[in-house]
């Protein structure tokens, strides 16, 4: 394991950021902590860190523990969110800061210093910028500056806060894929925070959830989107559908063949695991009231009147030729058919 | 085309137009600037030069003025690195922590500020004075603080203690402290990280601090007045000295000593419009980078 917490729990006033926090990270992973803001992820980033020291608990290292080294001797790499370039320097000495700083006998000399910095440029494409200062480099350009120079010391840790939060959706989605494939690379076990799903099951290998300062699941993208262990989490990750298990929720899971549900649950079904077809008989129907063009998906929203007379919004999704093998249009009645469904508390 | 007539029956009253406004203002301005900045700074160069230059020269070069002018520096030379230590320290206690009673800390580093220098010097003579509190037992140790070179010093200190703090708390909190967080994870101590990531970024601020507090320290009158106990060619400030010739009617050598104070008083104009401009950019700079 290359990164152990133990019952990491931290106090901000009456605030409890994290509350008796468990993690094992194996070595090698790319790890999301992936949750809503407020959630303690940062503040779990930057106790790993050692840029924030937990009330209770320890933090283990490649076997060592740290919980009460200074940052310094962590050897770990910090990206920020909003990059934390020094200014006052070009990009090529931001790069060279973290080996100009080491103590004198691992120090190394200039020419060496120049090598390495010249390499980390061209591993983060970007050499032709060597001589040029951070307010005339691109946002994109900053982030991917301020991880080579994280890189710089070879740290056995590399620590991403929400490292593409401060850019643009379209560079972001380069950078994503980007630092993906350095990932595969360097295999540097690495942890970046984020609040975005998208960006958490397109990038990581690993993915933490995080709530209210618990941990909800740790698992593989697939992982928790095909087995989501709370409602949380399945409302959290992906699209869902949540029945609340009116007379007519019930009546569909029951056509569709799945087990009655026990008093007190709810169903989750995402929009994949919902089929259609155009309504032949009188019972279970709904109305298809609009759908919208995803690319490879099509989105259908259908409503449904509940016994109250309510209208209730069910969102299925389909790729593109099945829907139009349906032959259905707005304003049509189709039949609910549902594949599966998570029972949740 | 309704609007259009509207926005220029509205056009006499916007508050750029009528340029014989603008004119009536920038003179009067220059007019108070002359008459009540410019004019008694000339009177002094005049008076000074009175008697022509030699005199001039020979009422700067007099043993009492030459001892005015170095317990000035010597003055300076104290206070200023003192109070610039203490500023830093001041100010990265406030912008960087967050404890109980910042508040009343940032009141009493103002304190200076908001009381007279008088009083000052006057806290110091309760004190250290012979009739003070430590009075008995500072002379029977034979130390001497008021109406000598100590007490000087401790007066210029109270008076300047703001000047760096207060320049420099707003401009670490606006630069925040995620530079210097990253310097740490690179592997640097707090010191590599002060000296080679804060104070490049706050260098431009921190001279300004300090010239201020130099030009406070080397002008400072009431403070040192009553500490000083004026004697000649001992505890007589440059400013102290101008006092005491002119009351003694030399009026030369008087003004020979403001003429002194006033050209400092000039090059640190300069400087600090100098030192204004380069922190105006370095704080553009600031803005950008976190964008």
């Amino acid at each position: 394991m290359s990164i152990i917490l133990n019952n990491i729990s931290k106090q901000f006033g009456d605030f409890t950021a994290l509350a008796n926090i468990n993690l094992d990270i194996p070595e090698g992973e790319l790890v999301a902590l992936l949750g809503p803001s407020g959630c303690g992820k940062t503040t779990l980033l930057r106790i790993i860190a050692g840029l924030e020291h937990a009330d209770r608990g320890q933090v283990f290292l490649k076997g060592n523990e740290v919980t009460d080294q200074p940052v310094k001797k962590r050897q770990i790499g910090f990206v920020f969110q909003h990059y934390a370039l020094f200014r006052h320097m070009t990009v090529f000495d931001n790069i060279a800061f973290g080996l100009r700083v080491k103590p004198k006998k691992e120090r190394p000399n200039e020419t060496e210093i120049k090598k390495k910095v010249h390499a980390l440029l061209n591993l983060v494409q970007l050499d032709w910028l060597a001589g040029r200062f951070p307010e005339q480099l691109s946002g994109g350009q900053r982030q991917r500056i301020a991880l080579a120079r994280a890189l710089a010391v070879e740290p056995s840790v590399l620590l991403l806060d929400e490292p593409f939060g401060a850019l643009d959706a379209s560079v972001r989605k380069d950078l994503r894929l980007w630092l993906r494939h350095l990932h595969h690379e360097l295999n540097v076990t690495s942890i970046f925070v984020t609040h975005d799903q998208e960006e958490a099951m397109e990038v990581a290998s690993q993915i933490v959830v995080l709530n209210k300062g618990h941990v909800e699941q740790q698992g593989s993208p697939s992982d928790i989107y095909d087995h989501p262990a709370n409602a949380f989490v399945s409302r959290f990750i992906g699209h869902t559908n949540v029945f609340e298990l009116g007379q007519q929720d019930t009546f569909w899971l029951k056509n569709s063949g799945l087990p009655t549900p026990e008093t007190g649950k709810v169903a989750h079904v995402r929009p994949h695991n919902i089929e259609l077809e155009k309504a032949t008989d009188e019972g279970a129907q709904a109305i298809l009231k609009d759908w919208q063009h995803l690319g490879a998906l099509i989105r259908v929203e259908l409503h449904n009147k509940d016994a109250d007379g309510g209208a209730v919004t069910l969102f299925a999704e389909m790729p593109n030729e099945q829907f139009k093998a349906l032959q259905i249009d707005k304003g049509d009645r189709v039949a609910v058919r549902i594949r599966h469904a998570h029972w949740f508390h | 085309m309704k609007i259009t007539a509207a926005a220029q029956a509205h056009k006499p009253l916007s508050l750029s137009d009528p340029d014989g406004f603008k004119y009536l203002l920038i003179t009067l301005t220059l007019a108070i600037i002359g008459l009540f900045l410019v004019l008694p700074l000339a009177t002094v160069l005049t008076e000074a030069f009175a008697k022509g230059w030699l005199t001039y020269r020979d009422s700067l070069t007099n043993p009492d003025t030459l001892a005015a002018i170095r317990l000035t520096l010597l003055t300076a030379l104290i206070t200023v690195p003192l109070t610039t230590v203490f500023g830093v320290c001041a100010a990265w206690a406030i912008a960087r922590f967050e404890f109980s009673g910042k508040n009343l800390l940032l009141t009493l580093i103002d304190l200076p500020f908001s009381v007279s220098p008088v009083i000052a010097g006057l806290i110091y003579v309760l004190v250290f004075g012979a009739q003070g509190w430590f009075g008995d037992w500072l002379s029977e140790h034979d130390i001497k603080i008021i109406f000598a070179v100590p007490g000087i010093i401790l007066a210029t200190l109270f008076v300047t203690f703001p000047f760096v703090a207060r320049e420099l708390i707003p401009l670490l909190q606006e630069i925040g402290h995620e530079e210097e967080e990253a310097a740490l994870s690179l592997g640097a101590g707090p010191w590599k990280m002060f000296f080679k990531i804060t104070l490049p970024n706050i260098k431009w601020g921190l001279l300004y601090g300090v010239l201020l507090c130099n030009a406070r320290a080397m002008g400072e009158f009431g403070a040192v007045s009553v500490v000083s106990g004026h004697i000649r060619g001992l505890t007589n400030t440059l400013p102290l000295h101008v006092e005491v010739t002119y009351n003694e009617y030399d009026f030369v050598g008087s003004f020979a000593g403001a003429s002194l104070l006033a050209g400092l008083a000039v090059v640190t104009l300069v400087i600090k419009t100098f030192l204004e401009w380069r922190q105006a950019q370095d704080l553009k700079a600031a803005r950008v980078a976190s964008e």
